[in-house]
């Protein structure tokens, strides 16, 4: 993590945040369903001041058609953040960084995607960071499920993104940007809360076996709560249709 | 782009014994689930690099290269020389390994690699100042894939590891901000000996080191880098599918034990 010299004081004394958080507590997540129109799905999501949009188009047809697979979808995903995203301006070309994302994030959300009921074609999945306020990978994956959800695209399960990590020796949920920067360590979770599946997980800085698990504890219940946040906002798109199914289920059943 | 790769043609039939076998808590070649293979390791076979390693992990055999050059530090830590990692998967090591511009895999693994060094602290960058702001000492780590027998993570991590404790540079003092060389060798200002170690998931069992065919066959890997007073500094998760956080824990555990045993005996041939 950055360097330690400069020692900022990341918890005060009544154990509050820089940003006058609990140690377990998320910053404010924002998630809207269907924010673009010529996408086939799309989400936008604002964590803390992340402001990230996801787009899926497909399944599609495979092109070029030799990346093609026989028994499934291929899965393409591109993890790019705007040169104005960060303080200092960023190259749009990718990164080492972004390319290494891009493969960790489309490995947690594959298993989630029934991709063997579409051979021979792609789906696509781009994510576009707008702002980058620490914990980017994170949201932008949590916003990725709902537009893949979005998409209509047969998924075992919505895949909910959140990081644990070590500030000022102890361990915090979320870290914020000045976090990242001046903290000891951080772990992003993606997981799966039906199927108790982490899709994703990495980790850098320096905790010891006891603080690890706790952390990998309290990330994994954080992404419960934010799997619920991706329900609630599917559930504002979808709502009418969904109420109307429900009252015609009931109706049936009562019939 | 990242893409969902070809799977490695593997006959289904060798797919089920290698699958059944693990299943029975055994090893296609006779190792328990948590044996490390073999590991033997070469200090300083280039003399022309300033520090050398080569690492055979089975029949994985990996190559880093240590060269030592100045230039200009990073604007947000001016004070600090600087650590590459780069890898490159040779095109002789194996049939599906391209010529070409680093792809996603090499580029994972040099920065799992990468991360491990630098977030232990491995190498006291703060020494590698020559003039704040102008002037570092820039640290290339180059991991050559030379034959992919599975693992290639631990061992180009290892091999990493291995040739920075080997590396030596030409002692140097700084006065008003001029570099002056001395007639000496010192060995790099080494303070933490990370040791990354993989385990995979074979249907829901856990083993360490994969081989070759494993990897093949598994759904998922995890990499837990440890540092020497057994603090964790590096995870990556990596393939298709998906740990319980049970899975993790007992990986992390089996992981900061077996990275014992390995960081000792390549500090060993440092003596």
């Amino acid at each position: 993590m950055g360097n330690k010299e400069e020692k900022v004081r990341l918890i005060d004394n009544n154990g509050l945040r820089v940003d006058g958080r609990r140690l377990d507590e998320l910053r404010p997540v924002k998630l809207e369903v269907g924010v673009l129109d010529k996408a086939d799905g799309s989400a936008y999501i604002e964590h803390g001041r992340n402001k990230i949009l996801a787009a899926v188009f497909g399944p599609r047809e495979a092109h070029p058609k030799h990346i093609a697979l026989a028994d499934r979808a291929v899965v393409r995903c591109r993890y790019h953040m705007a040169p104005f995203s960060t303080d200092e301006r960023k190259s749009p070309a990718p990164s080492r960084r972004e390319q290494e994302l891009s493969k960790v994030i489309r490995e947690s959300l594959e298993p989630s995607i029934m991709s063997e009921y579409f051979p021979r074609s792609t789906i696509d999945l781009f994510i576009e960071v707008l702002q980058a306020d620490a914990g980017t990978r994170c949201a932008g994956i949590t916003c990725a499920s709902l537009a893949l959800a979005d998409a209509g695209i047969p998924l075992r399960e919505l895949v909910a993104a959140c990081a644990a990590g070590k500030i000022d020796g102890k361990v915090v949920l979320d870290l914020s940007d000045v976090e990242d920067k001046k903290g000891d360590a951080d772990l992003p979770i993606a997981f799966m809360p039906k199927s108790n599946a982490i899709g994703l997980l990495q980790m850098d800085g320096s905790m010891t076996e006891d603080e690890l698990k706790q952390a990998l504890d309290i990330g994994v219940n954080a992404c419960r709560t934010i799997y619920e946040m991706q329900r609630d906002a599917l559930r504002r798109k979808y709502h009418v249709e969904h109420e109307e199914e429900e009252k015609s289920e009931v109706a049936e059943v009562n019939a | 782009m990242s893409a969902t790769h070809q799977p490695t043609p593997l006959a289904k039939i060798e797919q089920k014994t290698i699958y059944d076998i693990v299943l029975k808590g055994k090893r296609i070649d006779e190792r328990g689930p948590l044996d490390y293979r073999p590991l033997t390791l070469t200090l300083g076979p280039v003399e022309k690099a300033n520090g050398s390693a080569e690492v055979y992990l089975g029949k994985t055999k990996v190559l880093a290269g240590v060269k030592i050059q100045t230039g200009t530090p990073f604007e947000d830590t001016p004070n600090e020389g600087i650590l590459t990692v780069n890898a490159e998967f040779v095109p002789l090591a194996f049939p599906t390994f391209e010529t070409g511009p680093p792809d996603e895999n090499s580029i994972e693994l040099a920065r799992v690699v990468d991360r491990g060094i630098r977030e232990s602290k491995a190498i006291d960058l703060q020494k590698l100042c020559i003039q704040p702001g102008k002037k570092v000492f820039v640290v290339f780590v180059d991991v050559y894939i030379l034959d992919h027998d599975g693992n290639l993570i631990d061992a180009a991590g290892m091999a990493a590891l291995g040739a920075l404790v080997n590396a030596t540079m030409q002692e140097f003092e700084v006065k008003n901000d001029e570099i002056r060389y001395k007639d000496s060798k010192m060995a790099l200002p080494m303070l933490n000996y990370p040791v990354p170690i993989t385990s995979v998931k074979v249907g829901n069992s856990i083993i360490v080191d994969p081989c070759l065919e494993e990897e093949q066959v598994m759904s998922c890997r995890l990499t837990v880098t440890t540092g020497k007073n057994d603090d964790v500094c590096a995870m990556q998760k990596g393939g298709l599918g998906t740990f319980t956080p049970e899975e993790i824990k007992q990986i992390i555990s089996s992981s900061i034990q077996k990275s014992r045993d390995l960081r000792a005996k390549i500090i060993s041939k440092v003596n």
